[in-house]
């Protein structure tokens, strides 16, 4: 069936499907978001063949590197409109950015500390999926220090909800598997994890980090109620809560009217800035975010990664789970692979190529807890 | 108790009988729910279609005007359904069971006036000398005519499913509505057409009810018959061979339990009477503990509402 | 050609103006309903929803009925809009309600004809008791083995039906009834009967429990961490797992709440209006409290003023069949068509209508 293909292979089986109708116009809508970078190369060759065909190609991406590679022509929208067109191959990828974005780009920095005691260790992790189409985590072990950024790499499909299900709570594992700051907590529960400083940060904003229909004040309360003391002996403090979002507000400049505005009338980027400002105001001890800044705009991609490196830097420890391999080089300090389940061991990134990387990723060098 | 009074033959003809009404009402649901959506209003249009069938029937003195007449009105009130639902975003749940409030206290209405009124007789269809073998005589070959329409529905339904196109966009619909509106499939108009076969199949359940099983007009005289054919589509695994065989083993413990009634087995008549309700319970209590199954077989939209974006 | 775009925010206005509309949306479809009986159908609407209330002629009689008939519906529907806000369907209220009434009609008739304080109260445990086992069995088989709770909720309303039938003739039967089918009048043992409160206004501890309730069910809801998880998983299951709500915990309370509250009115119900244990006990107030429920917007509130209104279409219904020879059963399609309407229009809360000409671009937003 279908679903049991990799993503990489069900790409394949739509472009194929698209190609036998035989068309003239191809539209790829951000294509290589599910491949690794020797599947990107398979997909450029096929697409410089389609061209070399006489067909034309609309490839949408946020990817400036591809489409400098791959495209003759760019066209720059924000906001639906067209804010600037260029020709890629002449323009660098910091100067389409700032197309993008109407201004010019602030990289995030920080200065690397030592690292600290190990916060966060996972031991073999083994999971079965919970539902038919779900991946297993096999084995996975990592450990993550105070102050220090560990970058989980990985093409969608390969566990990373799945990962993300184990260390938050939602599915239970084994008691020693996870250990935090000394205290294995495999075996508790999200609000158990939450009230010891795990606190985690799903991929899908609207339905799963935060609930679409409910009010930021509301969803302040979702995660914030034992950390920021929101119930007492059972009764919620509506007042405390919406104080909590208010915080989360002002600190992370969300654009909204006010906290009683339902989450779903957010833009994704300013929804993405509360559900992770909501859990760096809680001051985790460690945080586990997934895909922080997919369907983020630039700037916001900006604050939101300076925001986790300012965490890392007050001593917490961070995991980033995350398809943009840019972004994890910009701010982890080690960097491990999830592929099928599995995750290889992590290797510091000052030093790393693009080509191990690929590797990693495929799952060639996947052999769980070599020396680092 | 005098269990020789209860001949086997005439047991498994007339389970047939019983059970007939619940598996025309299961197959259309079972269409609806592999096209995504959940209609709780089953009973509601199952006793609408025994009421309109039997009006009309006993109105014009022909069963089968009455049938079509069922049809008609169970496809109408499918229609109010579909609209809640489709087209108005109305929450499934409340829908269906709206329906079957409505649908039992409009029968109530309309059926006043026929209360005790005889309908129209239908004869059961002979085949020569087939009908005269033994055992398999009285089973397979003296039935009324829907008995047969609904084992050839059985058959057809399930053909069309598997082999046709437009039983793959039903069933692409039911899986996954957003994938299956973004290949260019009329997500809604595929539900409403499957919504609408379920109800004419239900109001024709409901007419063989009151013209041919029973054959009377009481009020409420559906009894749940509606419900159990919802229970009878999870039973099915959503597979229409598997209904068949639900809806007999449903009907033979009916048909049972009212033979051991008559032959004055020593369990109060009201303990009996809970016996099928009961059974489908614990029936729906294995098929669904079977989880991994059960959940792939379940259609992957079934229940959520579709909003095409834009 | 009309779309229906998604609003950003539910909006506030609609949802309070969709019951009232919906309402006046189904007197005007009741009215057709009347007239096409042959009845005048301003009179029957006025039958059914003014006179109860204003009528010289009948108002004092009717007037009490309403919190009679109100009630049991207000105490159902609270206990079912907290399952249904989670998402969690407990349909078989009218069967809880059986279980309830018998449990405590049981425990009545096992002392009588003692008299003693206790027996009234230890009756009420009983009836929450027995509605809330009976719901346990939909609970347990759902956490359990993932049953649909709609549909075993539903059938052992059918069973709890024949366990009544069979206890009005069998085990409840009254030994003193010369063989007739039904218990002891219950409501003429002062122990256990539940009397009017007040001198007609038709309040009796029932009436009472309906008002713990309803404040019970806004206190949960409004401001107890419980009701904000009720509220979430309903809305969003998926935020309400990353939440650390446990979904088995919140079933097993809905659906014990739900069928506590249904015993508990059974209970109320036997010991007072209905006075013993019929084969024809149950009125479908299980059935009609879902319509309660919803009406009132699964918001404790909206259900006193839901639970008023479908209890003075009940009391006009028998009136206007009293007068008007209008059959009992208009008044259930009257009930379902109100269901309908407002689900009609509760796509209003959530949608806007655009009209979107062909050939024309539409707005952004």
């Amino acid at each position: 069936m279908v679903g049991d293909l990799s993503a990489g292979e069900r790409q394949r089986v739509e472009i194929i499907r698209c190609l036998l109708q035989n068309p003239q116009l191809l539209i790829m809508d951000e294509p290589t978001s599910v491949l690794t970078p020797q599947e990107v190369d398979i997909l450029f060759r096929t697409l410089r063949q389609l061209r070399s065909e006489g067909k034309s190609i609309l490839y949408i991406s946020h990817k400036l590197e591809e489409i400098r590679a791959i495209c003759e022509n760019a066209t720059v929208l924000r906001l639906g409109k067209v804010v600037g067109r260029a020709d890629p191959r002449q323009e660098s990828a910091r100067s389409l950015a700032e197309m993008m974005v109407g201004q010019s780009l602030h990289v995030p920095t920080r200065e690397r500390l030592a690292p600290g005691r190990p916060l966060l260790a996972v031991r073999d992790l083994t999971l079965a999926p919970q539902s038919a189409f779900g991946t297993a985590l096999k084995g996975i072990t990592l450990t993550v220090h105070a102050g220090e950024i560990l970058g989980i790499g990985g093409v969608a499909g390969n566990g990373q909800d799945e990962l993300l299900a184990a260390l938050s709570g939602e599915v239970r594992a084994p008691a020693g598997a996870i250990e935090m700051d000394g205290q294995k907590v495999g075996a508790y529960g999200p609000t158990a994890r939450r009230a010891l400083g795990l606190l985690c940060a799903p991929e899908e904003r609207l339905g799963h980090a935060a609930a679409p229909d409910m009010s930021l004040t509301e969803n302040a309360l979702l995660t914030g109620a034992w950390r920021e003391k929101l119930v007492s002996r059972g009764f919620v403090s509506y007042a405390k809560a919406r104080d909590f979002a208010e915080r989360v507000i002002l600190r992370f400049d969300v654009r909204t009217p006010g906290p009683g505005v339902a989450a779903r009338a957010l833009s994704g980027g300013n929804l993405q800035k509360f559900v992770i400002g909501r859990e760096i105001l809680q001051k985790p001890t460690v945080l586990v975010v997934n895909q922080p800044t997919w369907g983020v705009d630039a700037s916001a991609a900006a604050a939101i990664r300076q925001a986790l490196l300012d965490l890392a830097h007050n001593g917490a420890a961070v995991v980033v789970i995350s398809q943009d391999l840019d972004e994890l080089l910009e701010v982890a300090d080690h960097f491990a692979a999830l592929n099928g389940g599995r995750l290889s061991a992590p290797r510091p990134v000052p030093g790393l190529t693009m080509d191990q990387i690929g590797l990693m990723l495929g799952g060639a060098e996947g052999e769980p807890h070599a020396a680092a | 108790m005098d269990i020789g009074a209860i001949n086997p033959v005439f047991l498994i003809a007339s389970l047939m009988v019983a059970a007939t009404p619940i598996l025309l009402a299961a197959l259309g649901e079972l269409v609806v729910e592999k096209a995504g959506v959940l209609n709780l209003g089953v009973e509601g249009i199952m006793i609408m279609g025994a009421v309109t069938g039997f009006a009309a029937a006993v109105t014009t003195g022909n069963a089968w005007l009455g049938m079509l007449a069922a049809i008609g009105a169970g496809a109408l009130l499918a229609l109010v359904f579909a609209v809640l639902t489709q087209v108005l975003m109305a929450n499934q749940v409340a829908s269906g069971l709206a329906l079957t409030l409505f649908g039992l206290g409009l029968s109530a209405l309309v059926g006043q006036g026929f209360v005790g009124a005889t309908p129209p007789r239908t004869e059961k269809l002979t085949f020569g000398p087939l009908t005269d073998l033994p055992v398999v005589g009285p089973i397979l070959f003296n039935q009324d005519p829907l008995v047969y329409v609904s084992l050839a529905l059985v058959a057809g339904i399930w053909w069309w499913l598997k082999s046709t196109r437009g039983g793959r966009i039903l069933r692409a619909v039911g899986e996954n509505h957003d994938s299956a509106h973004a290949l260019g499939y009329k997500v809604r108009r595929v539900r409403i057409l499957a919504i609408l076969f379920g109800g004419a199949c239900a109001g024709l359940g409901g007419a063989y009810l009151s013209l041919i099983r029973v054959p009377q007009w009481t009020e409420g005289m559906t009894t749940g018959a509606g419900w159990i054919a919802l229970a009878l589509v999870v039973f099915a695994a959503w597979r229409p061979g598997r209904a068949l065989l639900g809806a007999y083993l449903f009907g033979g413990i009916m048909v049972l339990q009212l033979n051991l009634q008559a032959a004055g087995f020593r369990i109060p008549v009201e303990y009996l009477a809970m016996s099928p309700y009961i059974i489908t319970i614990l029936v729906l209590v294995l098929m669904s503990s079977n989880r991994g199954r059960t959940s792939l077989s379940a259609p992957g939209s079934l229940g959520r509402s579709f909003h095409a974006a834009g | 050609m009309l779309r229906l775009e998604k609003r950003p925010s539910p909006s506030q206005a609609w949802n309070y103006a969709t019951p009232v509309l919906a309402v006046l949306l189904t007197m005007i479809a009741g009215g057709i309903l009347f007239a096409i009986l042959g009845k005048n159908p301003f009179e029957a609407i006025r039958l059914i929803f003014w006179d109860p209330l204003f009528s010289e002629q009948f108002g004092s009689y009717s007037r009490p009925q309403l919190l009679i008939k109100a009630g049991p519906l207000i105490l159902i529907a609270c206990g079912l809009a907290i399952g249904f806000r989670a998402g969690i369907w407990n349909i078989g209220a009218e069967g809880q309600y059986i279980v309830g009434a018998l449990c405590a009609a049981a425990v009545a008739l096992w002392f009588f004809p003692a008299e003693s304080v206790l027996v009234f109260p230890l009756m009420i445990v009983a009836g929450a008791l027995g509605g809330w086992a009976w719901a346990m069995i939909p609970a347990i088989l759902k956490t359990r083995f993932n049953t649909n709770e709609i549909l075993v909720s539903l059938l052992l309303v059918y069973v709890a039906e024949k366990l009544l039938a069979a206890a009005a003739t069998g085990f409840l039967r009254n030994p003193d009834g010369a063989g007739f089918p039904g218990s002891r009048n219950i409501n003429q043992y002062p122990s256990a009967a539940n009397l009017e409160l007040i001198p007609n206004t038709g309040l009796h501890w029932g009436g009472v429990a309906a008002f713990a309730a309803v404040l019970f069910t806004y206190v949960m809801l409004q401001r107890h961490i419980l009701g904000f998880h009720v509220r979430l998983a309903g809305q969003a299951p998926r935020a309400a797992r990353f939440a650390g709500v446990a979904p088995a915990r919140l079933v097993l309370i809905c659906l014990g709440l739900g069928g506590a509250f249904a015993g508990m009115a059974g209970m109320f119900e036997v010991a007072g209006p209905a006075r013993l244990i019929s084969i024809d006990f149950n009125a479908g107030y299980g059935f009609t409290a879902i319509i309660v429920a919803f009406l009132g917007r699964l918001h404790p509130v909206g259900i006193v003023l839901a639970g008023l209104l479908l209890a003075l279409t009940y009391i006009g219904g028998e009136l206007a069949q009293f007068m008007l020879s209008i059959p009992a059963a208009a008044i259930q399609v009257f009930q379902g068509m109100l269901l309908f309407f407002l689900l009609a229009l509760d796509v209003l809360s959530n949608y806007r209508i655009r009209l979107a000409l062909p050939g024309r671009t539409s707005e952004a937003k």
